[in-house]
């Protein structure tokens, strides 16, 4: 992660968060338009849930990780609060790596 | 909203710690939470780049994340006021939750003392918890022994949820994901996940209940 792209994501992202406050007398979005941004947010976090749970960038990924991901995915539908989902899913794919799963 | 503040703390405690098990310095994460201030773009951003993904990939990913921050905007931009300083500073305060709390308000007074409240009780909460997680991460050492490569999609996952709920929005997520996890074995990392954009041919908003005529007093 270069500084060159943080940067640039920062600059990008802040000139989105002031755009609404200095256009808000000009433009409305059609509903539509608002829907697909707030959906397309979501599509794109639960491919990466799906990309970084299942493969290792190019092939399977494993058990141990799938199974660790899965665990903490039902801690969080369980309402289980962030803490315990995460080290849920710590926890399972590291104990099954100490078993010899991978 | 100490409970927000304290979530936000967790959040950012574990997005600190699993960016520096990804192989980054514990300054990193930390300039990003103060310059980007957008968990979940943080989170895309870092996750592409430790499955390897270019940092093109990684900063487009982020922005079409943030792109909900417009319609936020254009939504609660009046709490902001008019003068130049509070505009610049307050938007970059614009998240999830200061929207959240300042649309709850009626009074525009109130509204807008719950938008800098949150706002700036979370901008301190998140950034005092990355930069914990990113010090204990540093300590902790490789993070595939302790399960982290786990922790981050978990993570993720858990803050997607609620959005799943709504049966468009998961229909075009699956769909979406479905594309990604096809596309990962063949296409450099990264563009699989832009790629799941092309899910959103699958949502299809739900249809508005035809609303009955308004009485004229109303």
């Amino acid at each position: 992660m270069p500084v060159t792209a943080v940067l640039i994501l920062a600059a990008g992202t802040f000139a989105i968060r002031i755009a609404g406050p200095l256009l808000r007398d000009r433009v409305t979005l059609p509903d539509r338009v608002r829907e697909l941004m707030s959906a397309s947010a979501t599509v794109l976090l639960l491919a990466l849930v799906a990309v970084s749970a299942l493969t290792n960038g190019k092939q399977f990924g494993g058990w141990a990780l799938a199974a660790g991901v899965a665990v903490g995915g039902l801690a969080a539908w369980r309402k289980l609060p962030f803490v315990a989902v995460i080290v849920l899913a710590a926890v399972t794919t590291a104990g099954l790596r100490l078993v010899g799963v991978s | 909203m100490a409970a927000v503040a304290l979530g936000a703390a967790v959040t950012g405690a574990s997005f600190g710690a699993i960016s520096v098990g990804s192989g980054l310095p514990w300054w990193m994460p930390v300039l990003m939470s103060l310059l980007i201030f957008a968990g979940g773009s943080q989170f895309m951003a870092v996750g592409v780049v430790a499955a390897g993904g270019s940092p093109a990939a990684a900063v487009l990913a982020g922005l079409v994340l943030n792109a909900r921050h417009l319609p936020f905007g254009l939504a609660v931009g009046d709490v902001l006021g008019r003068n130049p300083l509070a505009r610049i500073v307050g938007s970059h305060l614009l998240i999830d939750e200061s929207t959240a709390f300042a649309m709850a308000q009626k009074d525009p007074a109130r509204a807008r003392a719950a938008y800098w409240a949150c706002g700036v009780s979370l901008f301190f909460s998140w950034n005092t918890g990355v930069l914990i997680g990113a010090l204990v991460g540093q300590a902790i050492g490789d993070p595939m022994t302790f399960g982290l490569d786990a922790a981050f999609p978990a993570a993720l996952l858990a803050l997607t949820l609620p959005a799943l709920k709504d049966a468009a929005t998961r229909n075009a997520a699956l769909a979406g994901s479905a594309i990604a996890l096809a596309t990962t074995p063949f296409l450099p990392a990264g563009v699989p996940v832009l790629l799941a954009l092309a899910g959103l041919f699958a949502f299809r908003a739900p249809k508005k209940k035809e609303e009955p005529c308004p009485s004229p007093q109303s």
